[in-house]
């Protein structure tokens, strides 16, 4: 079988490659998240799909190019995730692979959470929560409504938790108001927070109708089945009058069964021994 | 020698004007010069004198509506695609509020949104201490990346706003709401970063930001007649500080008196003492807010009340140096 530890791909509409590429970033994150020592686990991993369907499909980008004027526009408003982000990027070209394991370690270019010009591919500084769709509405905006231009897109990922601030629901009426159908969020549905359940934290109920009552083209879709993710996110692309709504239901910790369903891997690294096993439950061939 | 002209008229007979007039001329210039100029406010168009660009240029104005987490962070998405962004809230609230969101999406992002704090200081008046801004020098002058700039007149505000568009950085903008004296005249100098001496003197360098600056010069010809020689030094840009041209007036007159329209601590006063801590330690008497909130009343009687004006900040120069 061919070494994949430092492979790079290209974009494909491939299915059995995306999965591919998706259980390799839950290898990368896992492998990061030891090696550092510190770290969130679980949204990374439930997140894998998300980041391969942007990276490896709808996106348009060139990663030897980060600043393409022409590229479309990804803002990781859940910076906390930044393994999923890193692996994306070093899967799709923008730095070695290598380089991963470097993540939260004095002087690397993968910072504890993103930051802007720290690291090629980093739209956007982030990891205070909330301030994402803010972000990427502003940058949607001028796009549709003053620089008129068409056929770039904004993308955004927000955690299901993250939605508590208010930050976000100022974002979620500017964006109905102005109709920003170039705009594309995703909320990671997993249904965990770091003090427990969502629906114990504060409950997210309606989330559908939430966003539906704000303009919004939403979409309710298996956000661990990748092709699921990346026919949303066409769909999104095809709404041009509302800005479109994803919400990813996803298994936080996906991937790595001791793991799954279970909040107190948010904030939570894995130990090397139990890094090991979660790389023994990624390993090839079984398809997510 | 100042090389700062002042208005002839500027102790006698001041013209009086806002100075957040100044800063909605500032931007329709800008505006005119730059497409790339855009603003947004938060429910407070004409209050902000932003109606004057939104007026010449609709497609350029965002209205967000009753919200300052958005309206800072809309902008830093706007800055990443390309635009200058103005964004105009009163103090109180932008940045009162949303400072977290100013410090990721702004200053530690590197964007260059401009945050306008609007109706800033105690001549709020009326609407009593929620209104009233006084801790926005402080704390945003403690943010890497930041400019914070409170001009002293109308006219000075229309020159920081042209200055600030041809430079886009991070920066905060502080004005004022009640009408208060042009001091400056149409030749007089701004230059982001630079301090700029109004009158020598050698016995006390009285060193003021924003509407205080008119108040210094009151302060200046009241102590001048008393036989003190006062140099005022006018601090538009309190950071980055003109540390040259601030420590030249100290080390020539050995003795600091700061003045703002603001908390003493941390603001224009926290600066110098840092400076002169640093540099040439003299003894540093700092006038403006002395930790507490305002309260509601007239601009003129809160001045009064808080010993804001040229005959207090008379007084109390004159008593420190008399104790002495």
């Amino acid at each position: 079988m061919e070494d994949e530890t430092t492979k790079q791909f290209a974009p494909t509409n491939d299915d059995a490659q995306l999965r591919n590429i998706a259980r390799l970033i839950r290898q990368d994150i896992v492998k990061m998240l030891a090696t550092a020592g510190s770290g969130h686990s679980a949204g990374p991993l439930g997140m894998a799909e998300q980041l391969t369907a942007l990276f490896f499909n709808a996106m348009r980008h060139d990663p030897k190019n980060p600043d393409w004027p022409d590229r479309d526009v990804f803002f990781l408003s859940n910076g906390h995730t930044a393994p999923v982000l890193y692996a994306a990027l070093a899967r799709s070209g923008y730095f070695p692979v290598e380089e991963l394991s470097t993540l939260r370690k004095l002087g690397s270019r993968l910072q504890g959470h993103p930051e802007r010009g720290a690291l090629p591919g980093i739209e956007s500084t982030s990891g205070p929560l909330g301030s994402g769709l803010s972000q990427a509405a502003g940058y949607a905006h001028v796009l549709q409504n003053i620089d008129h231009v068409k056929n770039r897109f904004v993308y955004t990922t927000m955690g299901d938790g993250e939605i508590d601030e208010g930050n976000v629901w100022e974002a979620a009426m500017f964006a109905g108001k102005y109709r920003l159908g170039n705009l594309i969020a995703l909320i990671d549905r997993n249904n965990i927070q770091i003090d427990g359940a969502t629906e114990d934290v504060m409950p997210l109920t309606n989330l559908r109708a939430k966003w539906e009552s704000f303009d919004w083209h939403v979409l309710d879709i298996d956000g661990n089945n990748v092709r699921a993710v990346v026919d949303a996110i066409q769909l999104g692309k095809a709404a041009s009058w509302a800005p479109t709504m994803i919400l990813c239901n996803t298994v936080p910790g996906k991937g790595v069964p001791f793991m799954e369903y279970d909040h107190k891997w948010h904030g939570m690294p894995p130990s090397p021994a139990q890094a090991e096993q979660a790389l023994q439950a990624l390993k090839g061939g079984a398809p997510t | 020698m100042s090389g700062y002209p002042i208005d002839p008229h500027a102790l006698t007979e001041p013209t009086l004007e806002p100075i957040r007039f100044g800063f909605g001329r500032g931007l329709l210039a800008a505006g005119e010069a730059d497409e790339r100029v855009v603003a947004l406010c938060a429910d407070l168009t004409e209050s902000t004198q932003m109606h004057l660009f939104k007026n010449r240029f609709p497609d350029r104005f965002v209205e967000v509506g009753i919200a300052e987490q958005n309206l800072v962070t809309v902008a830093a998405g706007m800055a990443h695609a390309g635009k200058i962004p103005f964004t105009s809230s009163y103090a109180a609230f932008s940045p009162g509020r949303n400072w977290e969101q100013i410090k990721t999406t702004a200053s530690l992002n590197r964007q260059p949104v401009i945050i306008v704090g609007s109706h800033a200081g105690i001549n709020v008046g009326f609407d009593g201490a929620t209104h009233q801004m006084l801790e926005d020098i402080a704390i945003m002058r403690v943010m890497p990346n930041m400019r914070v700039i409170a001009p002293c007149d109308s006219l000075e505000a229309e020159r920081a706003t042209v200055a600030i568009a041809a430079d886009p950085a991070p920066t905060y903008l502080r004005v004022a709401r009640d009408k208060t004296p042009i001091i400056s005249t149409a030749d007089s100098p701004f230059e982001i970063g630079k301090a700029y001496v109004l009158t020598e003197g050698k016995d006390v360098s009285l060193i003021a930001t924003g509407t205080m600056t008119y108040h210094a010069l009151v302060a200046a010809s009241l102590l001048d007649s008393r036989g003190i020689s006062v140099e005022v030094v006018h601090v538009p840009t309190i950071k980055p500080l003109d540390e040259e041209r601030v420590l030249a007036s100290i080390r020539k007159t050995g003795r600091a008196v700061t003045v703002e329209e603001a908390q003493a601590v941390g603001g224009l006063g926290g600066a110098i003492c840092e400076l002169t801590a640093r540099e040439h330690p003299v003894k540093v008497q700092r006038l403006g807010m002395q930790d507490r909130y305002g309260e509601t009343g007239s601009p003129s009687e809160l001045l009064e009340k808080f010993r804001l004006t040229g005959k207090y900040i008379a007084e109390d120069i004159e008593r420190a140096l008399a104790s002495q």
